[in-house]
């Protein structure tokens, strides 16, 4: 499906305003059913098992069986994200397992410097970018042109 | 048992959304790298006081092409000069290029690596004893100077399963939280109502509550992706959503700009990569990393046996890398003459890498393979995993794709934009509003383009998409000091507007008590339906997987008979909640971006990229008539169409 939601884990991101699943999915297919205050994928065929929701789901209640047309099933796929790397462990239809740990990024979460004030641009009219300005880059000309 | 004649979905759509008008300077319609570009540079040029807003139809942390993340920068430049880049992809993209805009992204492109190195993605490097780490082991960066590990000329290796979220979490420290609206999706620009060919607002509607956007601005950039899932793909059930492109990529870029008159190019462009069968995974590192080949079931290289066939297409297929399309057209042809499958074998390329490998070094390469995939297109991984595939032991079968439209990868359709504002740019290339010319403006005035949008150009990938948007960011800012003046008024009312994005919805309220399921009414179509419908057409009449990638004239003249009457039906299209209103409107920006290819491909004659389509009725690259772009322009006034020739002109010697 693509995705599918544990019910018995998941707990509607506590009656929150939106789900941590729905807030992330780039094709809006996960909703929450306000009545069983339950979260699940609303159109299996258009999940492109991206594992964003997965990813994000604060209780790991969101797993992915693999597509039905073209997947046997029994095999899985299961990631755990830390701030600095995600570990991603496959278990393969005959019971084969393997574990892979990969990192993901090199500064803290919500570091980045934005540097409006620092790379403030000074000549709209020309065709440098603000950091090349900074950096005193030379914009490379064709070494030589045919035609015109 | 109840009916199940209601409406269904969580989020009900109602018939009277609150209309929320929004003035602005300049919007930026899309979320992912190229709109994160701009949205990190434009408050760097932008006066105080200066009102942005970016809209994205999903959350900007994980939108667009690079949401799931990526293996590699599919473009940078480092030791390589920004001429070389424009030859490479010239002969990738069969010649018809426009090469000031390539020249442009490649002279930009590595600014934009290194700022993602310094926000922190993790980019593998080469140390100077040759060995080489992953990004995380604290080399010094590319910027002073660090060799990458390339699996190509142009590509880099990362560990890139946050790309997008360190990209986004830049794009938004950099424009403020608040100038940028998640989950609304921008489905029509509107024109000045004084000022002619004048872009003056966009309006969209919110995927989590009955609200409609009326926007009113200055400048605006649409760069909202290529077009997927406008094809019958392979998988027709549930895999249908594992599509090669990401699945959200709905053509709205082109549908939406080409409707308020932007001129388009190379619309008869499409790519169709040779992927992993079925999971789509990537291919790239496997052939340039790995050394693999991929072979017939003979264990024949099929690139070897069938060389001669390079040969015909000169000078494309004799380059050292062919082109892109012709390497389908030899894989093509052992499919249709029966020795398929196709095997990329990967037991030979592993055990002889691991021949002069230690088996810690062994490991450490299985897992830059998987990472290959969990890095991108996770689908892949768990294909293998469901069908026992270990690598080291199996090989895995690779086949083309059903056909996507794009301009940022290996592909070229899109927007007539204007080159840079340097002398050695062709003055075609330029396109003039008030004496001046503003880079990546399209022939519209005032409405910028960047990405998937920039027509014959492609080859950008995730890096130059970026530095794009960036150079649009910069192009909007001028555009708007130049006009302040300038004073929006829609062509339509708010009411009005809010009325035709809503149509969907007032159908759907209308007819469906009228039969006891909602799905089926004569009433209207749902959008599932109108898109299964959709690419059946242009599946067996455009060249798609039916006919092995085959059209002529009689056959495109059938689609578009068809597509008349759908396009006709796309008026009674039915949503009855918010998430069907948002497959509505995508699929109507479907079905633009498909008419528009197969008009291009039905002007084109000529087969210009064999082995992603041919024409059967004129089956052969024809470099007398047709080394020139195909560009055709919609008349809003008159709502007509016309197809034309424009020039290429060839700016980097061979």
């Amino acid at each position: 499906m693509p995705s599918f939601v544990d019910p018995v884990k998941c707990d509607g991101c506590k009656g929150g305003e939106k789900t941590a699943c729905m807030y992330i999915c780039p094709n809006d297919l996960m909703v929450l059913n306000v009545e069983s205050m339950k979260a699940y994928n609303q159109e299996a065929d258009q999940c492109w098992e991206c594992f964003s929701c997965v990813k994000i789901c604060p209780q790991g209640a969101i797993s992915v069986r693999s597509y039905s047309d073209f997947v046997p099933l029994g095999g899985s796929v299961s990631p755990l994200m830390s701030s600095d790397s995600i570990m991603w462990t496959i278990q393969f239809r005959n019971g084969n397992l393997m574990r892979f740990k990969f990192p993901i990024r090199t500064t803290p979460e919500g570091s980045i410097d934005p540097k409006n004030a620092a790379h403030k641009g000074k000549n709209l009219d020309d065709e440098m970018l603000t950091d090349e300005e900074v950096d005193n880059y030379q914009l490379p000309r064709p070494i030589a042109i045919v035609g015109k | 048992m109840a009916l199940p004649n209601k409406p269904a979905g969580e989020l009900a759509a109602t018939l009277d959304p609150a209309i929320v008008e929004i003035d602005t300077d300049i919007l930026i319609v899309g979320g992912g790298m190229a709109a994160c570009g701009t949205a990190y540079e434009i408050k760097k040029w932008a006066p105080e006081g200066t009102k942005i807003l970016l809209c994205d139809k999903a959350a900007l942390e994980r939108s667009g092409a690079v949401a799931q993340g990526l293996s590699a920068i599919n473009t940078y430049l480092g030791e390589n000069t920004p001429d070389d880049y424009v030859r490479m992809i010239r002969n990738d993209l069969m010649g018809i290029v426009r090469e000031d805009l390539i020249f442009d992204c490649g002279r930009h492109v590595d600014r934009s690596v290194y700022l993602f190195e310094e926000w922190g993605l993790p980019i593998w490097k080469t140390l100077e004893d040759g060995k080489t780490v992953d990004g995380a082991q604290g080399a010094p960066t590319l910027k002073v100077g660090t060799k990458p590990v390339r699996s190509g000329r142009w590509q880099i290796m990362i560990n890139g399963e946050s790309y997008k979220r360190i990209v986004a979490e830049a794009a938004k420290a950099a424009l403020g939280s608040d100038n940028i609206i998640e989950r609304c999706f921008i489905v029509k620009l509107v024109l000045d109502k004084n000022e002619s060919n004048r872009i003056a607002g966009a309006v969209g509607f919110s995927v989590r509550e009955n609200k409609v956007y009326v926007i009113k601005t200055n400048a605006m950039m649409v760069a909202c992706g290529g077009a997927v899932n406008v094809f019958r793909p392979r998988a027709t059930g549930e895999g249908m959503g594992r599509c090669w492109y990401p699945v959200w990529n709905a053509g709205s870029t082109y549908t939406m700009c080409q409707e308020v008159g932007a001129e388009m190019t190379m619309m008869e462009n499409r790519f169709v990569p040779a992927r992993f069968k079925d999971g789509y995974g990537p291919v790239g590192a496997w052939f340039l990393l790995f050394k693999a080949k991929a072979t017939n079931t003979l264990g024949e290289n099929y690139m070897v046996t069938n060389a001669e066939m390079l040969k015909q297409y000169p000078p494309y297929g004799l380059a050292k890398v062919p082109a892109s399309c012709l390497r389908n057209h030899l894989m093509l042809k052992e499919m249709r003459e029966g020795r398929g499958p196709i095997y990329m074998d990967t037991p030979t390329a592993l055990a002889n890498l691991s021949a002069t490998m230690s088996p810690k070094e062994v490991k450490h390469l299985l897992a830059e393979a998987w990472e290959d995939f969990l890095d991108m297109s996770v689908g892949q991984a768990g294909l293998w995993a469901g069908t026992n595939t270990e690598p080291e032991r199996v090989g895995s079968e690779i086949m083309p794709t059903e056909p996507y439209l794009l301009g940022s990868h290996s592909g070229c359709c899109g927007i007539w934009a204007a080159g840079p504002n340097e002398d050695w740019v062709p003055e075609s290339y330029k396109i003039m509003y008030k004496g001046k010319n503003y880079s990546k403006m399209t022939t519209v005035n005032g409405l910028f383009t960047a990405g998937d949008g920039t027509g014959a150009s492609g080859h950008k990938f995730s890096s130059g998409s970026h530095a794009e948007g960036r150079q649009v960011a910069k192009s909007m800012v001028r555009f708007v000091r130049d006009n302040a003046d300038f004073k929006p008024v829609l062509k339509e009312s708010a009411k009005e507007l809010a009325d035709i994005v809503y149509k969907p919805v007032k159908t759907f309220m209308e007819h469906y008590q009228k039969s006891t399921s909602t799905d089926v009414n004569p009433n209207y179509i749902k959008p599932a339906g109108f898109q299964r419908r959709l690419i059946k057409i242009s599946d067996e009449y455009g060249a798609g997987i039916a006919t092995s990638y085959v059209t002529s004239g009689p056959m495109l003249k059938k689609a578009f008979e068809l597509l008349g009457m759908l396009r006709e039906d796309s008026e009674k299209m039915a949503a009855g909640d918010l998430h069907e209103l948002l497959r509505a409107w995508e699929n109507y920006h479907r079905l633009g971006t498909v008419e528009s290819h197969l008009r291009h491909i039905l002007f084109r004659e000529e087969s210009r990229y064999p082995g992603f389509y041919y024409r059967s009725d004129f089956d052969l690259v024809d470099e007398k008539n047709w080394k020139c772009f195909v560009n055709s322009k919609f008349d809003p006034e008159k709502k007509e169409w016309s197809v034309f020739k424009k020039d290429y002109i060839q700016i980097i010697p061979d």
